[in-house]
């Protein structure tokens, strides 16, 4: 996800001017993107020290948090766009993040290491766990606590309620749509509560 | 990094009164202040150092022939600091009420040309803040780059940006709060009583009977010290550990190192702090609480402020903890103002402040970097 056309794809579904909340900010360059290219105003959430201070050098609004604290100094609908990327599948409260996602914005923006990509789905079948680009760790010690697959999305977004707006997955850059849980190393789904 | 040298203080008489919250009012008064760096020609660099409790004017460098008088924020602010003297102006002043220069109970009251003592008028947050505008007002200061504090510094910070919103640019508030819970109130009212029991302290008259209530102080001191520590802190610098190999049996010893160290800390105090003020600050604090006039909804009490902000909180600090903080920041975020916040892991409590944090620095370096190249400089 730190690629940028990655970046620059994702952005591109966050409408000019709106008011965005990014979960797992990181180093801020996807708000400072959004800033500079299409007009938005926001806040990134992060929890690592080093990453809020590239935030506060970037100039960009971060608030540092704990998101397994959930979102609770947040109201109701009160951004246009909350992004939460590369970001759910570390976090021990999955399903609940999701709901507060859609709870405090009108739109959800997630992405996600695609567990189903045919590279990944041939690793296992030889019996190892996959360690690639998008999944770049070892079982024992990756920070993805939670592995899930683009399919495996639409059935928790159903199961929450959230309707789905768009959603495509990603490799090297670009958007695929055709068999995304299959060609696909990233998933990107875009959705509001339905 | 360099130093700020010899600093000297300056003082700015008042002849306009001041009203006070209260309703009274100072007939006239005069400031303390230093200032560190230079004003830039469009005077837009100026930065408003605000002091907590026991602090004074004095924020950063040494005075002439003192080696040991550091300013009590010197590793924040100087050449090349986090907050750096080579690019802004900085401007530390001491509040009306305090014993360290400006005027303050020790000073005679025009009315009755004694000292005022007791009869010092009841100063609130909000009436420093007032002070501290007309000081810029004597400087040709419009617009602050920033006012900064620390604890009550930062309640004052906050302040400026609800009584002055237009002439600050940023607001950096440090390990503070709202307003005091129930706790904190309790702590300030048990050294209150320490030093109003105290029976040197004659109604707060002490100096017409040439005695000090310094046991009172003492005790006040010690009180406050605690909270200024977290539990771990206190357990890694003293633990259970004895001042001699034995027990001694007795109540009125020391035994326990901690016990020593606050009576080292109270017996300091009590030599170069005022009782008056002590009760007047802590008051201060009591009181501050700009939600209270909008029904306590601190978000409506902050939709005056346009000022960006820094907020920064200590995990460890059970004064003024982080969630306090982040009552502040939500308010902020209610308003949808631009707001960043940082709660630094720091095992040092409410004392992590004024420490050399190299995480919480670092944060104020950066934040301090943006400003300077806001205002140009």
């Amino acid at each position: 996800m730190s690629e940028r056309r990655d970046m620059e794809l994702i952005a591109s579904l966050v409408p000019p001017g709106s008011r965005v909340l990014d979960l797992g900010c990181g180093r801020g360059e996807l708000l400072a993107h959004l800033r500079e290219h299409r007009q938005c105003t926001g806040y990134g959430i992060e929890i690592d020290d080093a990453n809020v201070l590239a935030c506060v050098q970037r100039g960009v609004n971060v608030i540092q948090l704990n998101l397994e604290e959930g979102l609770a100094i947040f109201e109701d609908q009160s951004f246009d766009v909350v992004l939460q990327l590369d970001t759910l599948q570390h976090l021990r409260n999955t399903e609940s993040m999701l709901r507060e996602t859609a709870r405090v914005g009108r739109i959800g923006i997630v992405s996600f290491p695609n567990f189903a990509h045919w590279p990944n789905r041939m690793r296992v079948l030889s019996g190892r766990m996959p360690v690639t680009k998008a999944l770049p760790y070892e079982w024992y010690n990756t920070p993805n606590i939670r592995v899930g697959t683009y399919a495996d999305f639409e059935v928790l977004a159903r199961k929450n309620g959230l309707q789905v707006l768009d959603s495509f997955g990603i490799r090297q850059g670009r958007p695929v749509r055709f068999r995304p849980n299959l060609l696909a190393s990233v998933a990107v789904f875009k959705f509001s509560r339905g | 990094m360099a130093t700020l040298g010899h600093v000297t203080p300056s003082s700015k008489f008042f002849d306009t009164p001041l009203p006070l919250r209260s309703g009274a009012q100072l007939r006239d008064y005069t400031l303390v202040y230093e200032t560190y760096g230079e004003l830039a020609a469009d005077k837009r660099n100026a930065v408003l150092v605000c002091h907590a409790l026991n602090a004074s004017h004095h924020v950063a460098g040494t005075y002439e022939g003192q080696p040991k008088s550091e300013g009590w924020w010197d590793n924040l602010v100087g050449p090349g600091k986090p907050l750096d003297t080579d690019r802004f102006f900085v401007i530390g002043v001491n509040n009306p009420g305090s014993c360290f220069g400006s005027t303050g109970p020790t000073h005679v009251n025009p009315a009755t040309g004694k000292p005022y003592g007791a009869d010092f008028p009841v100063v609130t947050v909000e009436d420093w803040v007032q002070a501290q505008a007309r000081l810029l007002d004597a400087l040709g200061i419009e617009q602050l780059a920033a006012v900064l504090g620390g604890s009550l510094g930062g309640m004052q910070a906050l302040s400026w940006t609800l009584q002055f919103p237009d002439r600050l640019r940023h607001c950096v508030a440090i390990a503070t709060a709202p307003n005091l819970s129930a706790q904190n109130i309790a702590f300030n009212e048990v050294a209150r009583r320490a030093i109003v029991t105290d029976p040197d302290f004659h109604g707060g008259h002490y100096a017409a009977h040439g005695v000090l209530p310094k046991r009172g102080l003492r005790v006040a001191r010690m009180i406050g010290h605690i909270t200024y520590l977290s539990d771990d802190v206190m357990e890694q610098k003293f633990g259970r550990e004895l001042r001699a190999a034995e027990l001694g049996y007795s109540t009125q010893e020391i035994e326990f190192q901690i016990e020593s160290y606050l009576r080292y800390q109270g017996d300091k105090f009590s030599e170069y702090f005022d009782a008056n003020t002590y009760l007047l600050i802590t008051r201060a604090l009591d009181y501050f609480d700009p939600a209270r006039e909008h029904g306590g909804d601190l978000a409506r009490a902050l939709a005056r402020a346009t000022a960006k902000f820094l907020v920064v909180s200590f995990t460890t600090d059970w004064r003024f903890s982080p969630a306090r903080s982040r009552e502040i920041v939500k308010a902020l975020l209610d308003n949808r103002r631009d707001v960043s916040y940082a709660e630094i892991e720091a095992p040092h409590g409410h004392d992590a402040f004024l420490l050399d944090d190299p995480r919480y620095h670092g944060v104020l370096r950066a934040y301090f970097d943006r400003i300077a190249k806001e205002v140009g400089r």
